[in-house]
């Protein structure tokens, strides 16, 4: 059952037992919650207005030219971005790439599938993996995931793909692909239990008809669940899109943190929060500090835009149902 | 029952008591190279002066300097002299008290980890690119008994802004004037080749993970996690190995200006490291706080004096006494 449907009957329950409501404790309690609502609101303002405000020096001196060149020399005070919004959006695109297929059939497993007695050990693993420390992944990247990358699966993948340009050039360990793997990590967890949630949310009703109907396994799975569920399931991808955006510290341990534009995903990037971390505590000139604002100004843009294409791809598709409500 | 006014009675004179010798709480942020030095140096002293408390945030060397011209600590602490242009924003005289030094090293990652030895032109050639393998006549060159494999040299960096990476930068700068030109001083830098890694943890997992790989840790580090590291030829024409002694002696034969604002990479003398660096405590000449102030200075003189003696155990180089004399004056001029 839905969380809206529950939600309705239990109204409904509350009337009819009650008596009349008193009008103020309603006003106040609504008040109250707005206030918080709009505090959030308020707090997102502020912050770019900060970022904003933090960045005035290097937006005056190196305007556009900011997000479209690709020298980062903080002794000749000279800052692009370039690379670093490259590197958040492919190592984000690579997460996504890895994640999505992953928690979405883990998710089915769990939900479909599997049998009562292991699920909810599953289930609480999985929600483990969340619960594990940035930092501690990172360093598990540095030591264990690269090492193993490096010796196996990538001269694997250079051996035989390399004819793509994606897999081309010498195998150092910390790469772009290094990074888009432990970001898919780290969303991993949060797709999957936005996603279990989603396909738990969709009626069984859906699930008796299509089997009424001499559905397989499959097709039951395919078309009464997650064709039904599916704007909610775009809706958790989007969840662990944000995620990837923002991680930082597992990323800068294995991503090489080299500003630079390449095919081979071999190659060492950089991301946006990544240099932040990085170089701000050091940061000793107005410029700098100002150029380093103004990432975290475009990382704030990055995450608005990526959000708003989001909304609008998830408008654009037709079906309505009570399980993305439940996730808007 | 007559037990219970007296119980009262000495709870209230130990609360009085603990109130009227209300502990006085010096704040200072920076560097954190020192910081484990000064936290034992900050320990030690509340058993020599134990009306004072001292809170130190280890923020980074930029983070240090930026509080202490806003006058939001007492002192600050930098692994790099202040530019001139930040001492111009600064309300007051600032003064730099050197504490201690340490010495980057270049550790590396090859079969059977040979001792190397390495010179000036090469560590130059290697972090622009240009020596690129292992096998390259200038390494084997200054290695005769090494077995170096004909394998690509992986540099590896610092990713985050550090007094290590200005110790290695400024030393690069000093001697050789491609670098200078190119590439430059400062914290962080635009680097011509290799990767990244975050913290001398960060640099030393890459290293260790990587066959091939090269890069600076502070020598502290490399010595605790038993990484091999090169021989540095100084500009006295000798091979040094980085220790504790090797920089102290950089420090004695290192040209030190008035203002203490100076760099001891690349120093003459036969026994001096060429690559380290000092770091500085950051206080104001006039104090604003005379009471504050008084028992800063106090603190400064014995640190100077008994605290420099605690540095080796935690593998720090000492000033040598030449310097620490100079240091005493210098913090004898505080006023208050």
């Amino acid at each position: 059952m839905s969380l809206a449907a529950q939600v309705l009957i239990e109204e409904r329950f509350v009337r009819e037992r009650m008596a009349p409501p008193s009008r103020f404790g309603d006003k106040a309690f609504q008040w109250l919650t707005m206030a918080m609502a709009m505090a959030v609101v308020v707090l997102v303002i502020l912050t770019g207005w900060q970022l904003w405000r933090g960045s005035s020096l290097t937006v005056e001196k190196f305007g556009f030219h900011f997000l479209a060149t690709s020298t980062w020399d903080p002794v000749a005070e000279q800052f692009g971005a370039l690379p670093f919004i490259y590197g958040t959006l492919v190592s984000s695109l690579i997460a996504l790439l890895i994640a999505v297929p992953l928690s979405i059939a883990t998710a089915v497993y769990l939900t479909e599938l599997a049998p009562l007695w292991i699920r909810q050990p599953l289930v609480s693993l999985t929600e483990m993996l969340a619960a594990i420390p940035s930092v501690i992944l990172g360093l598990w990247g540095i030591f264990v995931m690269v090492p193993w990358l490096r010796d196996y699966p990538f001269p694997f993948l250079k051996h035989y793909f390399g004819w793509i340009p994606l897999f081309t050039g010498p195998i150092y360990g910390p790469c772009m692909f290094a990074g888009g793997i432990i970001i898919a990590i780290m969303i991993l967890p949060i797709i999957t239990s936005v996603s279990r949630e989603i396909l738990r949310s969709v009626p069984d009703l859906q699930r008796e008809a299509a089997y009424g109907l001499g559905a397989t396994r499959w097709e039951v799975t395919r078309i009464a669940v997650l064709s039904y569920a599916r704007k909610g399931l775009f809706g958790a991808v989007i969840l662990g899109l944000g995620r990837a955006l923002g991680e930082t510290m597992a990323v800068t341990m294995v991503i090489g943190n080299t500003p630079q534009i390449a095919a081979s995903l071999f190659k060492p990037g950089y991301t946006l929060a990544s240099v932040i971390a990085n170089e701000f505590t050091e940061a000793t000139t107005d410029i700098y500090l100002g150029a380093l604002f103004e990432i975290g100004l475009v990382l704030f843009g990055v995450t608005i835009l990526v959000n708003l294409v989001a909304q609008f791809l998830l408008k654009t598709m037709t079906t309505t149902t009570s399980a993305t409500r439940a996730v808007q | 029952m007559t037990k219970l006014p007296r119980i009262l009675g000495l709870t209230i004179a130990l609360g009085l008591s603990a109130s009227a010798s209300a502990q006085m709480m010096i704040n200072g942020a920076g560097a954190t190279f020192p910081y484990p030095i000064y936290s034992k140096w900050f320990d030690a002293y509340t058993k020599v002066d134990p009306s004072v408390r001292f809170n130190y945030q280890s923020i980074g060397s930029g983070g240090g300097q930026k509080q202490i011209l806003a006058q939001t600590v007492d002192f600050g602490a930098s692994d790099g002299p202040m530019s001139d242009d930040n001492l111009a924003k600064a309300p007051g005289k600032l003064l730099h008290i050197p504490t201690v030094a340490g010495a980057d090293v270049v550790a590396y990652n090859l079969p059977g980890n040979p001792k190397l030895k390495l010179d000036a032109d090469t560590i130059a050639g290697i972090f622009l690119g240009q020596i690129k393998k292992w096998g390259d006549p200038k390494i084997t060159a200054l290695n005769a008994g090494a077995k170096l494999p004909d394998q690509e040299i992986v540099v590896v960096h610092r990713s985050d802004g550090s007094g290590t990476t200005y110790i290695w930068t400024d030393y690069l700068s000093k001697i050789s004037p491609e670098w200078k030109t190119k590439v430059g001083t400062n914290t962080s830098v635009n680097w011509p080749t290799g990767i990244g890694g975050k913290g001398n943890e960060g640099v030393a997992g890459q290293i260790k993970q990587t066959p091939g790989a090269l890069g600076y840790v502070e020598l502290i580090y490399a010595i605790q996690n038993k990484m091999p590291y090169a021989d540095v030829k100084n500009s006295a024409g000798e091979f040094v190995t980085p220790t504790l002694e090797s920089i102290t002696a950089a420090l004695a034969t290192a040209e030190i200006p008035d203002d203490f604002r100076f760099s001891m990479t690349n120093a003459p003398g036969k026994d001096a490291y060429p690559i380290c660096g000092a770091t500085w405590l950051l206080v104001y000449q006039q104090q604003k706080d005379p009471a504050k102030g008084k028992k800063l200075v106090e603190f400064l003189k014995w640190a100077a004096k008994d605290g420099e003696k605690m540095a080796k155990d935690l593998n720090y180089a000492p000033l040598p006494d030449s310097v620490q004399q100079r240091v005493l004056t210098r913090i004898n001029e505080i006023k208050l």
